[in-house]
């Protein structure tokens, strides 16, 4: 039962939670103007959902997901449900937010989904993310994104905490053009590359591992 | 002339011609034609008498025609195999697997790519076929040891290992696995980086800075000190710097630098820059500081004399007001300690705390 208690509480709460975290968290933790509130999807720590498909944004880099906003917002990464929620920010409020969630911890569990098979050392998914397919001119993942697929500086995004579906999903984009080639046209190059097979492989491999380094 | 005998003739002349074909396409005339430019090649004081500096860009073999090493799986077990995997953990993780010896945080593989493999990337095994061989950089016969100790020396501004050292020999073993089944060869296709026809265009700063900006900035950042994960790790490795290649580095001379560009940058998408583009971002990264050349004769002007007397290096020259190579005699080589994140800044810079005798 909700009493004028909990409501003036929760008033005290958001004006706290403004005034500490400026306008990103309030944008993630109630919305803008035509904007549902992101935690909605993307969790209260920003750490997704991997049954609905929900990324992790907690921890990607701010240019990064800004790039993302923007891309929703004009229509070059194809997504109806983050389209219309990317348009309905303005420019300063992607910023804003975009560093709200670059500056979370990283999730300490990754995702709850039913976990991808452990991959074997020589298995294809591993062997594409720590060694690539040079034959091929195929770069390993990690020498982009890093040692354990754990994300570099604000534009190589960590692979880690994503669920195997979205994973694949963003490649599969790559390979049809409903995703922007982004920086140089990087990862539109790679995923080019890679058979469904593989995509699927790599996806699961990523999926697999731990969001954070080992202590 | 009787049948048999004009049947002679034609089966001579027929041989002749076989085996004509067949030393061309052996590469045995290629060489006859680079005798003048290998001439040249000899007042290079960068080193190696390679295939790749004397090969005329055309008549480059494609890497697909290249030699194949032998795939991971199959490092043998036991003692032997052993050295093989310890000198393959040294090539592709060398601060870590090395650290007495480096002084930088590049690995042999950053310049090697696909742990030494890679056709036109300098790969081990072409290296391992070509030595003994005589090197203008030493003015001696080198050994393939030696050569690795320049390596250390100059690409990772560390501090040779000595002859015979458990490091070196691991490498060796591992190079010598890589180039089982090839043939003993310096010309062997696919050795070094495939060199570019000279520039039509003088190499520019100005155009290098724009394509530095437009193809390189994203992963090795404005200041060329590259990118390293939360953990200290390079992932993109320095340029430039304090803790990149030192000025007595291959990597230091113009078109060794943009033979690599060519054809190993920006990385996923190899051969994608203009021969030119290449040049200008070649000339720019080697336009910037970096660490000492350890052959510092005491001046800058007379390094740049004994060793760097080319137009094929930027050392000593003036960039933006400022002397190349001006920063000193070499830095005290400090090896890194079991724990090398304890030398490193939080912005990528080495700390010395003690002198300690090269
Ligand atoms: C109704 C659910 C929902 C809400 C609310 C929502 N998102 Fe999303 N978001 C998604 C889905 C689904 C995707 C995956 C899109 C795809 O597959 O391309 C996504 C993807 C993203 C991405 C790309 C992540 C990546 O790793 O590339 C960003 C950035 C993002 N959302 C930001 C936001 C922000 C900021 C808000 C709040 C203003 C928000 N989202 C609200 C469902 C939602
Ligand atoms: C040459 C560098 C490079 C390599 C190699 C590379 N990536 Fe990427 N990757 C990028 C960049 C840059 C982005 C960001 C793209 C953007 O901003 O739209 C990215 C983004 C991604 C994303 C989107 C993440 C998200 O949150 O939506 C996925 C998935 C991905 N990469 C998977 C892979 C896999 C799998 C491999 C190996 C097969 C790989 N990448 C290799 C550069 C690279
Ligand atoms: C900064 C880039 C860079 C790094 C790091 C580097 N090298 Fe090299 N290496 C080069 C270049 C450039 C050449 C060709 C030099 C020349 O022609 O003078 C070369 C040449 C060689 C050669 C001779 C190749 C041949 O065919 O004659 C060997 C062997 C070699 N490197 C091994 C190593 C080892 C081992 C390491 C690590 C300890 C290493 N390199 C680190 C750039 C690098
Ligand atoms: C997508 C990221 C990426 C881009 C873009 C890129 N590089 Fe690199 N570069 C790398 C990585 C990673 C390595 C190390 C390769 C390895 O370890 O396998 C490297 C190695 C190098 C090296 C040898 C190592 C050193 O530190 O000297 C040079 C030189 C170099 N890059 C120059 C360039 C230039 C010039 C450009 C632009 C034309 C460029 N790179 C663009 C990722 C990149």
């Amino acid at each position: 039962m909700i009493t004028g208690w909990h409501v003036c509480g929760f008033g005290v709460g958001l004006m706290l939670s403004i005034n500490c975290h400026a306008d990103g968290a309030a944008i993630a933790k109630t919305g803008a103007e035509a904007a549902p509130a992101c935690q909605i999807c993307h969790g209260a720590a920003g750490e997704g959902s991997a049954p609905a498909g929900f990324p992790r944004l907690a921890g990607l880099g701010a240019t990064y997901l800004q790039r993302q906003l923007a891309a929703f917002a004009d229509g070059t990464r194809v997504n109806a449900v983050m389209m219309p929620i990317a348009k309905a920010l303005s420019v300063a409020e992607r910023v804003e937010v975009s560093a709200y969630y670059a500056a979370l911890p990283v999730p300490v569990a990754t995702l709850k989904s039913a976990p991808a098979p452990m991959p074997t050392p020589d298995s294809v998914g591993a062997t594409l993310a720590t060694r690539g397919r040079w034959a091929d001119k195929l770069p390993a993942c990690e020498q982009c994104h890093g040692p354990g697929g754990r994300g570099v500086g604000h534009d190589f995004p960590a692979l880690t905490g994503q669920s195997a579906t979205y994973l694949a999903n963003q490649l599969a984009a790559w390979k049809t053009g409903a995703r922007p080639p982004g920086p140089q046209g990087l990862m539109a190059a790679v995923a080019k590359k890679l058979s469904a097979a593989e995509l699927r492989a790599v996806a699961d491999h990523y999926a697999a591992l731990p969001a954070r380094a080992a202590q | 002339m009787s049948a048999a005998r004009r049947q002679l003739y034609l089966g001579g002349a027929l041989a002749a011609l076989v085996i004509a074909v067949g030393l061309y396409a052996g590469g045995v005339f290629d060489n006859v034609g680079r005798q003048a430019s290998a001439r040249r090649a000899a007042n290079d004081l960068t080193g190696d008498p390679t295939r790749t500096e004397l090969a005329a860009p055309a008549a480059r073999t494609g890497a697909s025609a290249a030699f194949q090493p032998p795939a991971e799986s199959e490092i043998p077990a036991g003692e032997f195999g052993d050295a093989v995997r310890r000198g393959r953990e040294i090539f592709v993780d060398t601060p870590r697997a090395a650290p007495a010896y480096v002084g930088n945080s590049l690995r042999c593989v950053s310049c090697h790519l696909d742990a030494g493999r890679l056709a036109d990337s300098s790969p081990l095994w072409a290296a391992f076929v070509s030595y003994p061989a005589y090197r203008s950089k030493t003015k001696s016969i080198t050994t393939f040891q030696q050569r690795l100790q320049g390596c250390f020396e100059y690409s990772m501004n560390g501090r040779a290992p000595p002859l015979g050292a458990p490091e070196l020999v691991a490498l060796e073993s591992y190079a010598y696995w890589l180039a089982s089944g090839a043939t003993l060869d310096p010309n062997i296709a696919g050795r070094g980086y495939p060199r570019l026809a000279p520039p039509a265009q003088m190499a520019d700063f100005a155009r290098g800075e724009t394509v530095y900006a437009d193809n390189c900035v994203l992963c090795h950042g404005a200041d060329g000190a590259g990118q390293r994960a939360p953990d200290g790790y390079a992932v993109f490795p320095a340029l430039w710097g304090a803790d990149s290649f030192n000025w007595g580095a291959g990597m230091g001379r113009i078109s060794n630098a943009a033979a690599f560009v060519k054809a190993n940058m920006p990385l996923a998408l190899p051969g994608t820059l203009t021969d030119q583009q290449a040049w200008d971002v070649a000339l720019y990264m080697n336009s910037h500081e970096r660490p000492q050349d350890p052959r510092y004769t005491g001046s800058v002007q007379g390094t740049r004399q004994d060793f760097h007397a080319t137009e094929d290096s930027m050392y000593g020259r003036e960039v933006a007001g400022k002397v190349l190579g001006a920063s000193g005699a070499p830095k005290p080589f400090k090896a890194r300690s079991a724990e090398p994140e304890r030398l490193i800044t939080p912005n990528g810079r080495r700390l010395f705390d003690k002198a300690e005798d090269r």
